[in-house]
């Protein structure tokens, strides 16, 4: 067994590396507040929607990001916290509940409870077995979906409309993407603010070394729940806003493959970085779209892609400003001689 | 009914040792060279669609089975030197998406190969009847009795290589601590190629047996994997003893639990629910099982390692 932390980054990152500044985001709100209209001036509509998706993916790969960067717990089970957002959504409509203050966070905390419950039992182990037992629980959530007649079985449940909001329609996908755009904000404001927190600090103290902060008297395992039940109501958040978007939930929602999608979103991005889920989303969705329309073999270049992301950028797109910078910088031949070990590895 | 939880018993063994095979492997990679392969799946898929290949050349079930283990097992040799092992020193978490990446790929490459449409393997003619176990009252087929037969086989044959020949030791060695081995004078590196050529060739050795009773088609190598990873994490990752038990446990589970459950629910439910739930509910089983085993023992049924 290796002795080092595995997952982790050098133990002299610094524990706010990649915290926004006020100003990075404001732009980005503005950016994203006048994108639709933008789209909609030029007559794309559609981009609107793919605008929308974007904004929901982005908030399920940073609630992973949170589990995964910060807290450093390998998750390969978030489309469980995916599916019980949307299916939580989808379920109340079916019985007549659709409004939006009540659908979500119900939605929400059925995802919370199912974070709760499966991380009281996963923490309890480590390092392979975490990433196992994570994967066995989303396994289960599918198995459960699709057996279901209740829950429409390998068709999923069919949303009739959009979660209703007192005197605005989310019917239009304009309306839709800025009701995505103010939610997804309020989750980012919550994350920006757990992460700078003191909470946010240990955990990515207990990331980098476990057994002291137990040492020093950090309650290391509440910590470690306490992230991964906030990351799993996020990630359940993006689920119900998902399954208003596609007016549905479908079992595929669940599969591994989605796991395995998400975390693929987070490390593009940078794992550990406060933009790294959002980058990472974007940049993911943005080269499906583009590519999947010029080949039907999408998945090889995104395999191929992946496999060169993590053979020589394993930290991802965030980390290349540093790395920039610090080869900006008047190269020290010990400085010089780390860096491109770094870039080797 | 007695001769039908017979009959499916039977089933459950000879799935359960198709698994093993697949997860003597992975838990071999996994505890000698400490790294995840998620993509040991797509191996079975490779070795079943070569021998599909294979078959269609010659026409001719036992030398395209040769051929395959052959091949795939060539096929992960050079998978190894190439990327596995600049994988073995990144962290888990760069193993997990490496490997996905590989199925991807793998999945993708097939399908521009092979075509999505599924092949099929012949059974060998002599082989395609049913074998009579009780006279009049429990048939069994002949190529499913062979299937048990060579996972039996394997299983002694994998045994006795660990625990009886130097190669064995070597193996135990490096699984129990790498560095102190290499520094004993084992030559880790080749052991290192040696081992993921011999799952690769496992791999193969599944895909092919079982090519003749399922389609052999792209999806096929992932609705193994997480069977076969809940096997190893059952039984302990490393220890091939625990993968033998954990895979019996979990293929036992997953047939006779299919049968017993769809039975048990035509008491309480209609027969048509029943019939629906019970397979899926005996899925559920094998995740609960393991989710059991994790809580009570962390480290699964026989840790390799204190």
């Amino acid at each position: 067994m290796k002795s080092t932390p595995s997952h982790v980054r050098k133990p002299e990152t610094p524990l706010l590396a990649g915290l926004p500044g006020p100003w990075t985001a404001i732009a980005v709100a503005l950016v994203l507040a006048i994108y639709p209209l933008i789209m909609s001036s030029l007559g794309e509509e559609f981009y609107i929607s793919v605008g929308s998706r974007v904004l929901i993916l982005a908030l399920a790969a940073s609630a992973l990001n949170l589990a995964l960067g910060y807290g450093g717990m390998i998750s390969l089970g978030h489309a469980a916290f995916l599916g019980a957002g949307g299916y939580g959504v989808a379920i109340l409509a079916k019985y007549g509940v659709i409004a939006a203050w009540v659908a979500i966070p119900a939605a929400v905390g059925l995802a919370a409870f199912a974070a709760l419950v499966i991380g009281v039992i996963s923490l309890r182990t480590r390092g392979v077995y975490f990433i196992m037992i994570t994967l066995a629980f989303a396994q289960l959530f599918y198995y459960l979906a699709v057996s279901l007649p209740e829950f429409g079985g390998d068709d999923g449940l069919p949303l009739s409309s959009r979660s209703a909001i007192p005197g605005l329609s989310l019917e239009s996908d304009l309306a839709f993407y800025y009701f995505v755009l103010f939610t997804a904000g309020l989750a980012f404001v919550l994350l920006y603010r757990l992460v700078a927190s003191r909470f946010g600090r240990a955990l990515v103290a207990i990331r980098e070394n476990e057994r002291r902060m137990a040492a020093i008297g950090y309650p290391v395992f509440r910590l470690k729940l306490m992230a991964f039940v906030l990351s799993g109501g996020l990630a359940g958040l993006a689920g119900a806003l998902l399954a208003n978007l596609s007016l549905g939930v479908t079992p595929h929602t669940l599969t591994w493959h989605q796991s395995g999608l998400l975390m693929v979103m987070v490390i593009i991005g940078g794992s550990g970085y406060f933009w790294g889920g959002i980058t990472g989303a974007a940049i993911f969705l943005l080269l499906e779209e583009t590519i999947s329309t010029q080949t039907e073999h999408w998945n090889l270049i995104l395999g191929v892609l992946l496999l060169f992301i993590v053979l020589v950028a394993p930290n991802g797109v965030m980390s290349l400003r540093e790395r920039i910078i610090a080869a900006r910088r008047p190269p020290s031949p010990a400085h010089a001689k780390a860096a491109s070990e770094e870039n080797a590895r | 009914m007695f001769y039908l939880i017979i009959e499916q018993a039977l089933n459950g063994l000879q799935y359960g040792l198709m698994l093993f095979l697949l997860a003597a492997g992975l838990t071999l990679v996994f505890g000698i060279m400490d790294l995840i392969n998620l993509a040991h799946g797509s191996l079975y898929m490779i070795g079943a669609f070569l021998a599909a290949a294979f078959y269609q050349a010659f026409q001719s079930f036992f030398p395209a089975l040769l051929l395959a283990i052959i091949a795939t097992a060539l096929i992960g040799a050079i998978l190894e030197r190439v990327l596995y092992r600049r994988l073995q020193r990144m962290s888990h978490l760069s193993q997990v998406l490496a490997t996905f990446a590989l199925i991807l790929i793998a999945n993708e490459t097939i399908k521009i190969i092979f075509g999505a449409q599924p092949l099929m393997i012949g059974m060998p003619a002599s082989l395609s009847g049913p074998l009579e176990l009780v006279s009049d009252e429990l048939y069994y087929p002949a190529y499913r009795m062979l299937i048990i037969v060579v996972g039996l086989a394997v299983a002694l044959g994998l045994h006795l290589l660990v625990n009886r020949t130097r190669i064995g030791m070597w193996m135990r060695a490096g699984a129990s601590n790498p560095e102190m081995a290499a520094v004993m004078g084992v030559r880790i590196k080749p052991l290192f190629t040696f081992v993921f050529a011999l799952g690769a060739a496992l791999c193969a050795l599944a895909g092919a047996l079982l090519g003749p009773l399922l389609a052999v088609s792209v999806g096929m190598g992932e609705s193994i994997l997480i069977p076969a990873f809940e096997v190893i994490v059952i039984g302990g990752i490393g220890s091939m003893r625990g993968a033998l038990v954990g895979s019996l446990l979990v293929g036992m589970i997953d047939t006779l639990g299919r049968l017993l459950l769809t039975v048990g629910l035509k008491l309480v439910v209609d027969s048509a629910t029943a019939a629906t739930l019970g397979p899926t509910l005996a899925s559920m089983m094998v995740s609960v099982l393991m989710v059991c085993v994790l809580f009570f023992r962390p480290q699964g049924l026989f840790p390799a390692r204190g």
